[in-house]
């Protein structure tokens, strides 16, 4: 039941939906909708306003450019990313993780744009989005702007986007050659939402050495991030089972950890390092195919 | 003198009457009563836990949209209705009104309702009532509140000891005194939350001077004697009816200030009224469940045999007592402590204390769980302590199959009982004796796996009248049934047990079929609507249904069986002796070629021009049944599980269980029973708490915080039984309902505690969170570097 | 102020004025009187009232129902076709599936969805896809039980799917 009223629009452009989103006090984009209905039933959103932006069905699409970038609108719910087949074969750490989100209704209508825009801290889609270096592209009334992962996730529920902006491509870069990616999550056991979520991807050399190292956390912090000690710890190891260790033990580092019910902010901080630890070796070993 | 009942159907796979309806969204449940003109209620509920309610503005709700009535608990109070029942003898009953009147007395205690002409704006208008609070200091744990000093949750009882309650037998000075062992745990039974998955919900009309209410309600005839006595409304003139219910586990076995409330309403505003609680209220306002704390000294030989069992427990009742939590923390627990093991020498006492927490009642098992998990960690821990197998250690304390009927030292008695096969069974079934291999595999893999074991006796067919009046129960604790034949041959059984889940359609229509001749399908069973029922129904709880509700049925039966064969002997002319029912026929033994349908007797019985002499016309019967003893279900079970080394999350990768219920009705239907019970005791064991701050804010309080199992935290199971029958009633039966939940929990928990015992752990509390348990292993990592 | 909006609902196209801020599932039971959709919690959850939309499992109490303006709906009312039972309904009966019944509908209808694209799956693939749909009567063992048997029944009989299963 949502008892505060709101008005509701459904524009097939993304200007006009830019344009609804400037006449509302406190108007908001709805997608999938599975963001912020759940705070709108608990009366901790009340939008004067809802944009839906459902009807514009270029944001939906999942498509590779020439360059290899591939581009994953904003609309595409985490069932059709999980279910893709390109995502699948280049960037097995974003299907794992949209497999992960939620449960499977979660799934058929929670969209990664929604879910990034979102910034809730134990969201999945961050971290993948950190790890891979994708840019959102975000339309406002200024029109277009490509924000770079590692500046778009400021706090909790806040990022760089501007009031009237919509993220409408999430743009994957074109992975090197022996690469591998792997999302693993250790999941709240009642909302299912990530205590701790850990994306890794890994392009090593020739010889088997790690040549780059990317490691996007989520549900740790406040704000997802990037585990750079981590990163360079195991950059140019050969990516044994010591390097990734003692690198992984690095994942957390310099991070204020949070605390909940089900984990302190100790409890997390260890998650993190193994958790880490293990979306590492996986995609080393997914590196070396 | 007539033909036994022959079991053609008892005991088959009979599939479910209850389905059609449910598998195409037919069924009615509560929530789904629409009707004409009909205004929603909604709650305004306190966020303090403990506060004195200075003044109430209801000035802004009323003048929101649709608002058709505001009342506050003075309101009400004004109006006559009286405190929501409840009372026991011998305790400190807390005066519980609809609507808090002076102070709320937990975070949910209702404060004003709102009624308004669709619920949104009665929840809007809820949302504009102010109330001006003066907090009070809180107490949430229950040792606590019967300390000196503490804050006084019901100030009128002037002290928050609900009751103390003592069971003694044997030496229990000497026992300990001679023992060569002495083993002592401290054991929280932490508290759950039901969860059953259709929120409670009330609607109620008001026409012509009968009021008819729907509520998901486990015990619709109680409902129907308290609303008519709180409401001043003679009882035919209330009409209760619990439809579809969706589940209970004992969250529904209450009369609820709810039902008094729309009841109210819908007399008082002359239109339909309907209240659905959502589901974050009703974590606030339906009832919790366990919550004791207690601790448990055993007293034994080196060679594993017990002496003696000393158990001090502090029961949390909540901020107002509760229809049978006074019965669960009490009679349902003390007294099957000792379960299926001789204990020479018994010392217990339980203390109830009240809090400014949500009211705690009967959840599955209720006591029963909570006894066995206490005695079974007990028995681990004797194990652990002398070196010894833990099944070695339960068998060698088994009562023996020929010690039965058994006093217990609790001073009950078990009519039956043979406990050693299904130890037997669980072991093989659980392949006990390879389990080191996969410990040491597991071992390998940077993981601890462990097994446990249960072995329980639980307490059912509640209960005798007369016992429950010696245990200080007011009510008995008979069941109803009648069954009507008519003249066309159909035939309805009307029960007073009241199903949400338990399949009583299926299981009484193959009892009734059975002592008929006919088959279930030309049975129809009725239940759950006061002006259908038999007369007074004590309702389903406590798999109490089939032990006394379903004997009902089977009495009945028998007696319209009986004035079958003496129509049919009359007709056919012919000894009642020699006369055979079966199989929709009637007729003499040897003659089945002279048979008469069952269809022509009934209608002869309502011709009523050739009946035997004497004999008065029609063709049913009421029985209303009053067992003898409890029934005494028992079993093992054995869980096995794997815990992360690194995280210390819990997997669990194995459950065998073999229970006796004596005998099935309908092993389809039992094995659900136990299915479902296992999983909840899983929960227990493994997932499931609410968890309040010290200035009692329920911190779980959502299902985003408090975990209800989901499919892939719960194994499949692999189930066995035996039978052994039970004297106490004529068909051998004892029940199933909580059996699973029983077993489960310590089993569980025995595991986890078996895989870190390596480590030198002794025991964790539940529920065995990876967090408890990695922080576990880290202290005893800790310990053993030093 | 109430939007016209036009739902196909078990097959029938249905339009009908709705307040925006009315969920899907509000819509279904008190607008459509399609009570057999319930709902078990006030947290996206539960599961107890998923409903396919355009063919996908969904949580209708997650959902505006101006979100559905042109979109195809089946509830648990929409399994069976002319009497006929849906496989998944027989198999639920018969495997012993449900007790109480009141997350049957949500259980059932993620099922169908589940299995429209994954016709065989194992028991694992099968907790998982069930994890959005709690139930506290059954342990779920007889509830996997039943999706596998569906599986095979669908699969033996090659059932005709709802629209709303193929479309996308």
């Amino acid at each position: 039941m949502i008892t505060h009223p709101f008005t509701y629009q459904a524009p097939s452009t993304i200007e006009e939906a830019v344009q609804a989103l400037g006449r509302g006090r406190d108007a908001k984009v709805i997608a999938g909708g599975h963001s912020l209905l759940p705070l709108m039933k608990l009366g901790l959103a009340q939008p004067d306003t809802l944009v839906d932006i459902r009807k514009i069905a270029s944001l939906r699409d999942i498509r590779t450019e020439a360059d290899g970038t591939i581009v994953v609108g904003a609309l595409a719910t985490h069932r059709s990313i999980a279910e893709d087949r390109t995502i699948g074969a280049k960037l097995a750490a974003l299907a794992e993780t949209a497999a992960a989100v939620g449960d499977l209704q979660v799934r058929s209508r929670g969209t990664i744009g929604g879910s990034l825009a979102h910034a809730d801290p134990a969201a999945d889609e961050p971290a993948p989005t950190l790890a891979f270096d994708a840019i959102i592209r975000a339309i406002g009334s200024k029109g277009k702007r490509d924000i770079p992962a590692r500046e778009f996730f400021k706090a909790a529920f806040e990022t760089a986007l501007g009031p009237n902006e919509i993220a409408a491509e999430i743009r994957f870069p074109a992975q090197p050659g022996r690469t591998g990616s792997a999302y693993l999550k250790f999941p709240h056991p009642a909302s299912r939402f990530a205590v701790v979520g850990v994306a890794a991807v890994v392009t090593t050399k020739p010889d088997g050495t790690i040549e780059r190292a990317a490691i996007g956390v989520t549900g740790a912090a406040e704000a997802p991030f990037r585990a750079t000690a981590a990163e360079r710890a195991i950059t140019g190891t050969k990516g044994d089972a010591k390097a990734i260790a003692s690198a992984a033990a690095k994942a957390a580092d310099g991070v204020t950890t949070l605390a909940d019910l089900v984990a302190t902010a100790d409890y997390r901080r260890h998650l993190v390092t193994v958790y880490a630890k293990r979306a590492l070796e996986r995609a080393i070993e997914r590196a070396r195919g | 003198m007539t033909a036994a009942t022959t079991t053609t159907y008892i005991g088959a796979r009979v599939p479910r009457k209850e389905d059609p309806r449910l598998i195409t969204g037919d069924g009615l449940f509560t929530d789904d009563v629409t009707l004409p003109g009909m205004v929603y209620v909604s709650l305004v509920r306190s966020p303090h836990a403990h506060a004195r309610i200075r003044r109430i503005d209801t000035a802004a709700a009323k003048k929101e949209p649709g608002v058709v009535a505001v009342l506050t608990g003075k309101d009400l109070e004004a109006t006559g209705v009286l405190p929501v029942f409840i009372s026991v003898p011998k305790q400190s009953t807390s005066k519980h009104m609809p609507i808090a009147t002076d102070k709320v007395r937990y975070a949910g205690d209702a404060v004003a309702a709102v009624v308004a002409e669709t619920r949104d704006a009665a929840k809007r208008a809820a949302d504009a009532v102010t109330v001006d609070y003066e907090p009070l200091p809180v107490v949430v744990d229950a040792t606590k509140a019967l300390e000196p000093g503490a804050p006084i949750v019901n100030e009128e009882l002037g002290t928050n000891l609900v009751f103390t309650y003592p069971v003694k037998g044997g030496d229990i000075d000497k026992a300990f005194r001679d023992a060569e062992v002495k083993v002592a745990l401290h054991i929280v039974n932490q508290r759950l939350i039901p969860n059953a998955m259709e929120p409670r919900a009330v609607a109620a009309k008001f026409e012509a001077g009968e009021l008819t209410l729907w509520s998901t309600t486990q015990i619709p005839h109680f409902v129907q004697l308290i609303v008519s006595l709180n409401l001043g409304l003679s009882q035919n003139k209330v009409r209760v009816i619990a439809p579809e219910v969706g589940g209970g586990f004992g969250s529904k076995l209450q009369v609820y200030a709810e039902e008094l409330l729309v009841g109210h309403l819908a007399k008082t505003l002359g239109r339909p009224v309907k209240w659905t609680e959502e589901r974050r209220e009703g974590y606030l306002a339906t009832v919790h469940g366990r919550d004791l704390v207690g601790d448990i000294e055993l007293a034994a030989e080196r060679d594993g045999t017990i002496l003696g069992v000393r158990i001090r427990t502090v029961a949390n009742m909540g901020a107002y007592l509760q229809a049978f939590a006074p019965v669960s923390a009490t009679i349902l627990h003390a007294f099957i402590i000792p379960g299926p093991y001789i204990i020479p020498a018994f010392d217990i006492e339980v203390r109830g204390a009240y809090t400014n927490t949500t009211p705690v009642d009967a959840y599955r098992g209720a006591g029963r769980p909570e006894a066995i998990y206490v005695m079974e960690r007990a028995i681990d821990r004797l194990a652990d302590e002398i070196g010894m197998d833990p099944a070695e250690v339960r068998r060698k304390n088994f009562i023996p199959p020929d010690a039965f009927p058994f006093n217990t030292i609790s001073g009950i008695t078990y009519d039956s009982g043979d406990y050693a096969p299904a130890l037997d069974r669980a072991l093989a079934m659980s392949d006990y004796k390879g389990f080191e291999k996969r410990r040491a595999a597991a071992k390998a893999r940077g993981n601890y796996r462990g097994i446990g074991i249960s072995s329980y006796v639980e307490i059912c067919g509640l209960a005798p009248s007369k016992a429950n009046s010696a245990l200080g129960v007011g009510w008995g604790g008979y069941e109803s049934a009648r069954i009507r034949v008519h003249p066309t041959g159909a035939v309805q059984v009307f029960t007073g047990t009241s199903p949400h889940g338990q399949s009583h359609e299926t299981s009484w229509s193959q009892i009734a079929a059975d002592a008929l001749g006919i088959s279930p399908n030309d049975i129809e069973v009725r239940h759950g609507d006061t002006f259908e029922s038999p007369g007074m129904g004590v309702g389903t709880f406590g798999s109490r249904s089939l032990p006394v509700g379903g004997i009902a049925v089977h009495k009945a039966a028998e007696k319209v069986r009986e004035k079958v064969i003496q129509i049919a002997a009359h007709l056919l002319e012919a000894s009642p002796e020699d006369v055979v029912v079966q199989g929709g026929k009637v007729f003499v033994k040897g003659v089945p070629d002279k048979a008469k349908n069952f269809s022509d007797i009934s209608m002869a019985a309502y011709l009523a021009n050739n009946l035997p002499e004497g004999m008065e016309p029609g063709l049913e019967a009421t029985v209303y049944y009053d067992p003898p003893n409890f029934t005494f279900p028992f079993g093992t079970h054995i869980a096995e599980v794997e815990i992360d080394g690194e995280t210390g999350a819990v997997e669990l990768v194995r459950y065998s269980a073999c229970d006796d219920c004596g005998r099935q009705i309908n092993p389809m239907i039992v094995e659900g029973q136990l299915h479902g019970g296992i999983a909840q005791g899983i929960g227990q064991a493994l997932y499931e708490t609410a968890v309040y701050d010290e200035n009692g804010q329920l911190l779980s309080g959502s299902m985003m915080e408090y975990h209800v199992p989901t499919a892939e935290d719960i194994p499949a199971f692999q189930l066995d039984h035996t039978v052994t029958l039970t004297k106490t009633n004529p068909l051998g039966v004892k029940g199933v309902g909580e059996a699973g939940t029983i077993g489960s929990t310590p089993a569980v928990a025995n595991a986890v505690i078996d895989a870190l015992s390596p480590l030198g752990i002794k025991h964790l509390d539940m529920p065995l969170t990876p967090e408890k348990i990695w922080r576990a292993i880290q202290k005893a990592d800790g310990e053993r570097k030093r | 102020m109430p939007q016209s909006i036009t739902v196909t609902v078990n097959g029938t196209k249905q339009t009908k004025d709705v307040e925006p801020t009315h969920l899907l599932v509000e819509l279904l039971r008190e607008t459509l009187g399609l009570t057999g959709t319930h709902v078990g919690c006030d947290t996206s959850q539960c599961g107890a009232c998923t409903v396919l939309v355009d063919g996908r499992a969904t949580k209708s109490c997650t959902i505006l129902a101006v979100q559905t303006d042109g979109a195809e709906v089946v509830t648990v009312e929409g399994l069976a076709r002319n009497g006929e039972l849906h496989p998944i309904q027989r198999a639920f009966a018969q495997e012993h599936a449900l007790q109480c019944g009141f997350c049957t509908p949500g259980l059932m209808i993620t099922a169908v969805d589940f299995l429209a694209r994954n016709p065989s799956p194992s028991d694992t693939e099968i907790r998982h896809a069930i994890e959005g749909n709690l139930c506290r009567c059954t342990g779920y063992h007889n509830i996997v039980n039943a999706i596998r048997s569906a599986a095979g029944m669908m699969a033996a009989t090659a059932q005709p799917k709802l629209a709303a299963e193929v479309k996308r």
